[in-house]
């Protein structure tokens, strides 16, 4: 295929990717955080058997019911879009990226669905306490699709417990512990699953605030922002943690994407992290700086040294920073090795087999480099990385500080009559998606050009299709998710509006 | 006790696995065959909300299923997850839509403010029931009709795609293909058509077996007649075709793929365990129809259900096992797919079997749930108080 035909396909190819992910991503952290504040409320429901805790749980369910099946419905074309248009990718590490979305399948999402069922439908069907317990797997099954999706992903960021395997011309699984318990794919689910409680505490919140503005549903109202506003500022809390922890995963084993998440072109010992600022083409980014700050994200050391763009490029042999340059020469020592040791291992030649096969093995690291022309290809977008991950991070924090007023206004009964928070909270819900978004998107364009790190970029992992059906099919996904998005939110807007079913002592 | 099996043993254990979850998702389909009865069947609206109301408490076990199906296929044989799914683009991507809007069709239907108006998604789910069952059926015809594709594992250095699919419809020529004269899509057609109509007579059962009403009973009874006929027509034809057709061989020793004659019958007479399964399944399924439509028995849905699982689980045995190329190429015979050649490392199939040993506890628990909710029949009352139905 030639240079251009490929480019145009490997664009179709990311940019269906990123479509089908981003929308599916609007509709995962709801259903991950509402199904826990679902279950406390029906908990109380069962514990004190007072209807209007049963009429609150059922109010939040019928908006889960529609935000989940839309999840589903964005869910399956992901996790088919490997296969039809990462071919070479699923081929060359499926031993490995297979297993955790086989386990998702089998654990999680049958137990999501059945357990679902039950939970909508059990009303008057099933007893109490089935009932309260298929609630709560509904939530614990949902976080387990979470946890392995994440692991599946995270594997590519950080490609552990694996090795290649030159006769069958790809990568196998050794561990499948390393797999799973690998530090980047802790940190990773729990950084997602927080920030989704955070998210589904501020549509709780959002939804409540709504209510008291337009004087209805005043009790249901407050009931609602209690419990969402503890476990808010709990989520936010740890997601600031686990985000460190995320940072600091970046840095050992991504410094590139670390580097461009701050705008980073020459590094140093004591560098400062940027709160607020401006990304510079080719240059390090300007703002105001906390000193030494990243270095501690970094390496947990206010003094420890973090290298930037140009020092990954160029090498520092100070730090012993190989340059992208002397990684790209290595890696064709690997390629070549890779087709030698074919040559020689079909001749029968054992010897210089086992030779090659070393020589292989020694400059592994480095095979996805033996792709690239120029060292400039392994930059990722440095712009939008920096902004998403600077607005992330700016969102969280003014989010605990919002957590925070909100709870301590409500224990106070006073929330209800603050006009001007009110209305903010109906604002958060939308900050929450963005900033939910923006955190993929540092994850995700931060990484590129990589499909695995190091391994493989993304023009090898393509299928062998034309740019123009790539193209087709990214259209009919963006017309019939932006139709069914449409429905989803007049569905929800009209059953906001309807409002919970609630004898008038309680409205 | 999984390190203890030989690679062999491993990859039929998980040729097994895949071949139970086709066999479910195949038994499963009844709500996609539900879905393209609800217009014929329904007279008025409170039958036409009681016929969803049945299918929409069951429908996301068939969508979980083809999930789990393609995660497992993925995981245990990942050359042919790249291969098909990238290659039969177009086949896919169409089964994969029907899905995407069958699965917000349920929910979206009744609820106001939906947007694209009732009646949209009620032609969703019909598309939904058509399109999913012809192409899959169709897609697991190419099983044993071939596809075209050339595999070269080498090109994986050179950034072009390992599997090459060489036609440019992409898996669409499944439906008109032939090979050195012999016609392909008949095959691939008629076990469309089986699996379409099989899934309408299971619909039609299931209808019966959950729902409390006398008409709605009647005008099964007429439909299941007509589908079980259409059904048995298009089954015979393909289990013909392929007992008498030639068959994707592969040479134990060398791994040389060539065209034997009578292949599956063969396979058929040489694992007589097969032949058992499919006899059997055969009879089940006919024993419901006959209990379902003739007799009008409630429960045959459980008959005719268990005897499509047997019949497309010795299907599925016939294409993979006795040294047969499961997924053979017609453009180059040795880029043939086999259960040896595209499965993932024993490491992996290790891990995975102890995985796989979560399935049985999995069946148990969607077994005790949908007991639970289907205790009593459906009836007008039920849908009319239900906050919660469609
Ligand atoms: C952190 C969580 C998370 C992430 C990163 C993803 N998903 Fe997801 N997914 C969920 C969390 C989730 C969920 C919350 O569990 C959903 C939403 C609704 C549902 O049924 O489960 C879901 C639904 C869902 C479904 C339908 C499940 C069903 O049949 O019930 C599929 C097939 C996928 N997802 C596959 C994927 C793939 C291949 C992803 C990778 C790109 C992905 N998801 C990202
Ligand atoms: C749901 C949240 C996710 C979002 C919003 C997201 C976003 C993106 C974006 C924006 C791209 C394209 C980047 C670019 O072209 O610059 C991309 C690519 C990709 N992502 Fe994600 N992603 C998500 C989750 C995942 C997960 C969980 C996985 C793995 C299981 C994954 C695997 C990939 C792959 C294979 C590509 C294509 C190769 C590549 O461009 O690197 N993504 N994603
Ligand atoms: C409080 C400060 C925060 C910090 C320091 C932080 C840090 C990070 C880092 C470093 C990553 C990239 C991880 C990787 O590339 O592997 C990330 C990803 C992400 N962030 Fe944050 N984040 C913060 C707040 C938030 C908030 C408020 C949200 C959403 C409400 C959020 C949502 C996400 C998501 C969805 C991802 C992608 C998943 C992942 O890679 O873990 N983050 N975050």
């Amino acid at each position: 295929m030639s240079e251009h035909l490929l480019t145009a396909l490997v664009d179709w190819s990311r940019a269906q990717f990123a479509l089908t992910a981003m929308y599916h991503w609007i509709f995962v952290p709801l259903t991950l955080g509402l199904s826990f504040i679902i279950a406390f409320m029906h908990t109380l429901y069962v514990r004190s058997g007072e209807e209007k805790w049963k009429e609150t749980t059922k109010f939040w369910m019928k908006l889960f019911a529609v935000n989940f099946a839309i999840g589903v419905a964005t869910g399956i074309i992901l996790e088919f879009e490997f296969g039809t248009n990462w071919s070479n990718y699923s081929w060359f590490v499926g031993d490995i990226f297979g297993a955790p979305l086989a386990i998702e399948g089998i654990f999680a999402f049958f137990m999501e669905s059945t357990f679902v069922a039950v939970m909508l439908f059990g009303w008057g069907r099933v007893n109490k306490k089935f009932h309260l317990w298929s609630t709560w797997l509904t939530a614990i099954g949902t976080n387990l699709s979470a946890i392995w999706i994440l692991v599946a992903n995270a594997w590519m960021q950080d490609p552990a417990g694996t090795v290649f395997n030159p006769e069958t011309a790809r990568n196998e699984m050794v561990s499948f512990a390393s797999v799973v318990l690998s530090e980047t794919a802790v940190n990773k689910f729990l950084h997602t699953i927080t920030q989704a409680y955070l998210l589904g505490s501020f549509f709780v919140i959002g939804v409540a605030s709504w209510y008291i503005l337009k004087n209805r549903h005043i009790l249901f109202a407050k009931r609602s922002i209690l419990v969402a506003s503890v476990f808010g500022l709990f989520a936010s809390i740890m997601v600031a943690v686990t985000g460190d922890g995320s940072a600091y995963n970046v840095a050992k084993k991504q410094p590139m994407k670390l580097a461009a998440m701050e705008g980073l072109y020459n590094g140093g010992e004591n560098v400062g992290l940027i709160a607020i600022g401006i990304a510079k083409k080719g240059d390090d980014a300007v703002g105001i700086k906390l000193p030494g700050i990243l270095s501690f994200f970094a390496t947990r050391d206010f003094n420890g040294y973090v290298p930037g763009i140009n020092d990954l490029l160029y090498g520092d042999p100070d730090h012993d920073i190989p340059s992208t340059q002397d990684r790209m020469f290595s890696g064709k020592i690997a390629v070549d090795a890779f087709k030698n040791y074919k040559i020689a291992f079909d001749a029968g030649d054992t010897v210089a087999a086992a030779e090659y096969k070393q020589l292989l093995e020694d400059n592994y690291h480095n095979f996805g480099y033996a792709y690239f022309e120029d060292v400039e290809e392994t930059v990722p977008p440095v712009a939008l990385t920096f902004y998403s991950f600077h607005l992330m991070v700016m969102l969280g924090g003014y989010f605990i500080f919002i957590f925070a007023v909100i709870l301590f206004l409500s224990l106070k009964d006073k929330f209800a009559n603050k006009k001007l928070l009110l209305k903010l909270s109906v604002l958060n819900i939308f900050l929450a998606y963005l900033a939910s978004q923006l955190g993929w998107i540092v994850a995700e364009v931060g990484r590129q050009p990589w499909t695995i790190q190091d391994i493989l970029p993304v023009q090898a992992a393509t299928s062998g299709l034309q740019a123009s059906s790539v193209q087709i099919t990214f259209f009919m996904f963006a017309a019939i998710f932006t139709a069914l998005l449409i429905a989803e939110l007049g569905i929800m807007f009209k059953m906001i509006k309807k409002g919970p079913n609630l004898n008038n002592e309680e409205a | 006790m999984f390190e203890a099996l030989s690679t062999s043993v491993l990859q039929h254990y998980w040729w097994i696995i895949v071949s139970i979850l086709a066999a479910g998702f195949v038994f499963l389909t009844f709500v996609q065959g539900g879905q393209t009865m609800i217009g014929q069947i329904a007279k008025n609206d409170s039958e036409r909300s009681m016929l969803i109301n049945s299918l929409g408490r069951r429908w996301d076990l068939t969508f979980t299923t083809l999930v789990t199906f393609g995660g497992a296929f993925f995981a245990s044989f990942p050359l042919f997850y790249s291969t098909s799914f990238g290659g039969a683009y177009w086949v896919w991507i169409l089964i994969l839509f029907s899905f995407i809007i069958q699965a917000v069709s349920y929910e979206y239907r009744t609820k106001e403010g939906n947007f694209l108006g009732t009646k949209t998604f009620d032609i969703f789910l019909v598309l939904n029931g058509v399109l999913s069952t012809v192409l899959i059926g169709a897609a697991v015809g190419t099983f044993f009709t071939g596809s075209n594709f050339v595999i070269d594992r080498n090109l994986i250095t050179e950034s072009q795609a390992v599997s090459q699919w060489t036609t440019g419809t992409h898996g669409l020529e499944a439906i008109w293909a032939t090979y050195n004269g012999y016609p392909s899509f008949i095959v691939n057609l008629s076990l469309g058509l089986a699996v379409l109509f099989l899934s309408r007579v299971l619909g039609g059962m299931y209808f019966m077996f959950s729902i409390d009403s006398k008409e709605i009973k009647q005008r099964v009874t007429k439909a299941l007649k007509k589908c079980s006929v259409m059904f048995l027509v298009f089954f015979l034809l393909f289990v013909g075709l392929i007992l008498t057709k030639q068959g994707f061989a592969v040479d134990p020793d060398t791994k040389i793929v060539s065209l034997e004659k009578f292949k599956y019958l063969h396979n058929l007479l040489q694992m007589p365990i097969v032949l058992i399964i499919f006899l059997v399944g055969v009879v089940l399924v006919l024993f419901g129809i006959f209990k379902g439509a003739f007799k009008g028995d409630d429960k045959a849905f459980w008959w005719t259900g268990a005897g499509s699982l047997l019949a497309v689980l010795a299907l599925f045995l016939l294409a993979g096992f006795n040294n047969t190329s499961y997924y053979p190429s017609v453009a180059d015979l040795q880029s043939s797919l086999t259960i040896e050649n595209s499965s993932s490392s024993r490491f992996t199939l290790v891990t995975m079997g102890y995985v796989s040993l979560a399935v049985p506890f999995v069946v148990a628990y969607i077994w005790y749930a949908w007991r639970a909710l289907t205790r009593k029949k459906i009836d007008k009352e039920d849908i009319e108080n239900d906050s919660m139905s469609y």
